[in-house]
C-alpha cells in the first residue's frame, strides 16, 4: 500500500475551557503522532503564592477556575489544615460536602447539557441543538442554575464563593434557609433521572480501555471532599504520599505539566473513574439509575462518561438533600487553626478528578512553597493516548467524521485547560 | 442594564464601569446588573425584563473606544465579537441560546466597546474611557426614547 500522511488539525478546541489544540498525524495505516497542545499562557500561581499568608490559599487558589472554586478552596483548605494539625468537626465537614454537591450539580450540568451532549446528537454546539430540543435544553439551565444557587446560599455567590475558609466558614446558614433550594433540589433529583435516561439513549462508539483508574475512597461514602487516594491496581495510600508514587514532567508542546503515576505512567481521574472504584458507594437512587442505564460496576469506555456525569449528578443532588435533612448550623462555624511550620497536603475530588494541594509553611503561617496538581494535568496523558487507539481504530472514517471523533473523545474528560496551565517551569539561558 | 466583564483586566471593566455611570445618570430608571459574562446566567439576568441593554468590551481589531451597537432582537452578534471567555460560552452565545430558546427580552441592544488592554490590572485606557462616556450617553437616550414611545416599564427582572 503507498504510503500517504494524512494530518488531522484542530486548532482551537471548542466547548472546552481555556485554550488548546489537538494535532494527530497518520502515515499510511499508523498514527505517528498525537499532541494535545495547550497552548493558554501559563499562570504562574504556585509562584506567586510564595510569601502570601496560609489563610489565603482558598480564596487565591479558587480563582483558577470560575467552573471548580469550591474545589480549589476544598483542597486548600485540607492541605492547610492539616499542616497545622487541626481537625474540622462533622458538622464543618458535612456543610462543606454540601457546598460541593452545588459545585458538581453545575459543573456537570453544563458539560453534559452545553459541552458534550450536542457531540452524540450531531450537533455543531448547544445553539442548533436549543431550537430541535428546547424543552432538553431548559432542564440542563435549570438544572445547571440549581447547582449555582446552591453555592450562592452556601459560599455567597455563585461564581468563586467567599464564605469558606481556613477551619470552616465565616458564617453558618441556619436551617430554614436551606428551605427553599430543598423544595429545588427535589425537582433537580427528578431532572438528573431524566438526564441520566436521556443520556443512555445516546448512541455510543464502542470503545473499551484498560485504564488504570484513580480516585479518592472513604470507607460508606461516595469520595468528595476526603479520603485514601487508591487505584484498581493496588494504589492504596494516604494523601501524604502522593509524591511518592506520582510525578510531574514537562512536554514541549503544553504549558501544562503531565502527571505520571512513577511505577505504571498514564493514569485516568474523573467521574470514570470515581465511578469504577466506589459504585457500591452510591445512594440506591443513583445505584437504580446506573443499573438502568446499563451500566456495570467499572465502566472503562469514556465515551459513557456522559451517563456515568447524569449518574454523579443525581448522586449529588440527592446526597445534598440528606445533608441539608441531617444539617446542624456549625457553631462556631470555623475551627481555630494556629499556623506551625509545616507540610500540609489536601486532595478532594474536583467534578473532573482528584485534586492535589501541598504548601510548606512556616510558624507565623507564611507560605514557602506551593504545588497544585489539577484533574487536567493528570488526565492530559490519557487523553492522548485514547487518541492514539480511536485514530488507529477508525482510520476507515473520512476526515471530518474523524475530526469530530476526536474532539468528542477529549471532551470525554471535561479538560479544563484553564485549570491546568497554572503553572510552568521557566528556564532562562544566558550566554 | 447588564454590564458584562472582570473588574481586574483593565479595559475588560468597561461595561461594569459603564453600568455604575448609568446607575448614577438614570437612578430609579433603570435596574443595573454586573455579570461575569458567564452565558447560562446571563439568560437568567435578563428574564422577565422589557428593555435590556447588555454593554460589554469588545475585542475585534477595531480602534480602542470604539462604539459598535446591536440590536439583538433584530440581528444576530457576531460570534467572536466579544473578547472570548475561558468558559466557551459568552454574550454572543447567550444571545443565540436565548434565541433559540425564545428567551430574549422585548428589547435587547448590545453595546461594545473596543478595548485594547486586557492584562491583569485595573483602570481604562483614555480612549476606553470615552468610549465609556458615548455609551452611556446612548443608552441613557435609548431609555428616554423607550419612556417616551412606550411609556414607563419595570426593569425589574
Amino acid at each position: 500500500m503507498k504510503s500517504r500522511t494524512r494530518t488531522i488539525k484542530v486548532d482551537a478546541l471548542a466547548r472546552v475551557e481555556g485554550e488548546g489544540a489537538l494535532y494527530v498525524q497518520v502515515k499510511g495505516d499508523q498514527v505517528q503522532e498525537v499532541r494535545l497542545r495547550i497552548y493558554e499562557p501559563p499562570r504562574f500561581f504556585e509562584a506567586f503564592l510564595r510569601g502570601r499568608r496560609f489563610v489565603e490559599a482558598p480564596d487565591l487558589t479558587s480563582r483558577i477556575c470560575g467552573i471548580c472554586p469550591v474545589a480549589y478552596q476544598m483542597s486548600a483548605c485540607a492541605a492547610m489544615e492539616d499542616a497545622c494539625g487541626v481537625q474540622v468537626d462533622d458538622r464543618i465537614r458535612a456543610l462543606r460536602r454540601l457546598l460541593y454537591c452545588g459545585e458538581w450539580i453545575e459543573s456537570h450540568a453544563l458539560h453534559i447539557y452545553m459541552l458534550h451532549a450536542p457531540d452524540f446528537l450531531g450537533y455543531a454546539g448547544v445553539i442548533p441543538m436549543a431550537r430541535d430540543h428546547p424543552q432538553v435544553v431548559e432542564r440542563g439551565l435549570r438544572l445547571k442554575k440549581v447547582g449555582n444557587d446552591l453555592m450562592t446560599l452556601i459560599g455567597g455567590r455563585e461564581v468563586h464563593p467567599i464564605n469558606e475558609r481556613v477551619g470552616g466558614f465565616y458564617r453558618a446558614p441556619a436551617r430554614r434557609e436551606f428551605a427553599e433550594i430543598a423544595d429545588r433540589l427535589r425537582w433537580a433529583r427528578d431532572a438528573a433521572l431524566e438526564t441520566v435516561r436521556w443520556v443512555a439513549t445516546f448512541p455510543c462508539p464502542e470503545f473499551t480501555q484498560d485504564y488504570e483508574f484513580v480516585s479518592l475512597r472513604q470507607p460508606g461514602e461516595y469520595p468528595i471532599d476526603r479520603g485514601r487516594i487508591v487505584s484498581d491496581r493496588g494504589l492504596d495510600i494516604d494523601v501524604w504520599e502522593y509524591r511518592h508514587h506520582f510525578a510531574e514532567e514537562h512536554v514541549p508542546h503544553s504549558n501544562a505539566l503531565h502527571s505520571r503515576l512513577l511505577a505504571r505512567g498514564a493514569y485516568f481521574v474523573g467521574p470514570l473513574a470515581r465511578y469504577s472504584l466506589n459504585a457500591g458507594a452510591l445512594s440506591p437512587i443513583a445505584r437504580d439509575a446506573a443499573r438502568e442505564a446499563g451500566l456495570g460496576a467499572v465502566c472503562r469506555n469514556p465515551f459513557q462518561s456522559i451517563v456515568v456525569r447524569a449518574i454523579e449528578t443525581l448522586y449529588a443532588c440527592d446526597e445534598a438533600l440528606r445533608l441539608i435533612d441531617a444539617y446542624e448550623p456549625p457553631d462556631p462555624p470555623a475551627a481555630d487553626v494556629p499556623p506551625r511550620a509545616g507540610i500540609g497536603h489536601g486532595c478532594t475530588e474536583a467534578p473532573r478528578g482528584i485534586l492535589y494541594h501541598r504548601y510548606t509553611i512556616d510558624d507565623e503561617g507564611g507560605i514557602a512553597d506551593a504545588t497544585i496538581i489539577p484533574p487536567t494535568s493528570q488526565n492530559q496523558a490519557q487523553i492522548e493516548a485514547d487518541l492514539r487507539r480511536l485514530v488507529q481504530a477508525s482510520l476507515a472514517l473520512p476526515n471530518d467524521e474523524l475530526t469530530w471523533r476526536c474532539e468528542q473523545a477529549v471532551r470525554n474528560y471535561d479538560p479544563c485547560i484553564s485549570c491546568a496551565t497554572h503553572f510552568l517551569t521557566l528556564h532562562i539561558e544566558r550566554a | 442594564m447588564i454590564g458584562v466583564g472582570n473588574a481586574y483586566r483593565r479595559d475588560d471593566a468597561a461595561g461594569l464601569v459603564a453600568g455604575r455611570r448609568l446607575a448614577e445618570a438614570a437612578a430609579g430608571r433603570v435596574t443595573v446588573r454586573e455579570a461575569p459574562g458567564e452565558g447560562a446566567a446571563l439568560l437568567d439576568a435578563w428574564e422577565g425584563a422589557g428593555l435590556v441593554i447588555l454593554i460589554d468590551a469588545v475585542r475585534s481589531g477595531a480602534r480602542a473606544g470604539t462604539v459598535r451597537r446591536v440590536d439583538a432582537r433584530a440581528e444576530p452578534v457576531p460570534a467572536g465579537f466579544f473578547r472570548y471567555s475561558t468558559h466557551a460560552f459568552g454574550v454572543a452565545e447567550a444571545v443565540e441560546l436565548g434565541r433559540a430558546l425564545g428567551r430574549l427580552p422585548d428589547r435587547l441592544i448590545v453595546f461594545g466597546i473596543e478595548g485594547k488592554d486586557f492584562t491583569a490590572g485595573v483602570g481604562l485606557s483614555p480612549a476606553v474611557e470615552r468610549g465609556v462616556a458615548r455609551v452611556v450617553r446612548r443608552a441613557l437616550a435609548e431609555i428616554d426614547a423607550a419612556g417616551a414611545g412606550r411609556g414607563p416599564r419595570s426593569q425589574e427582572g
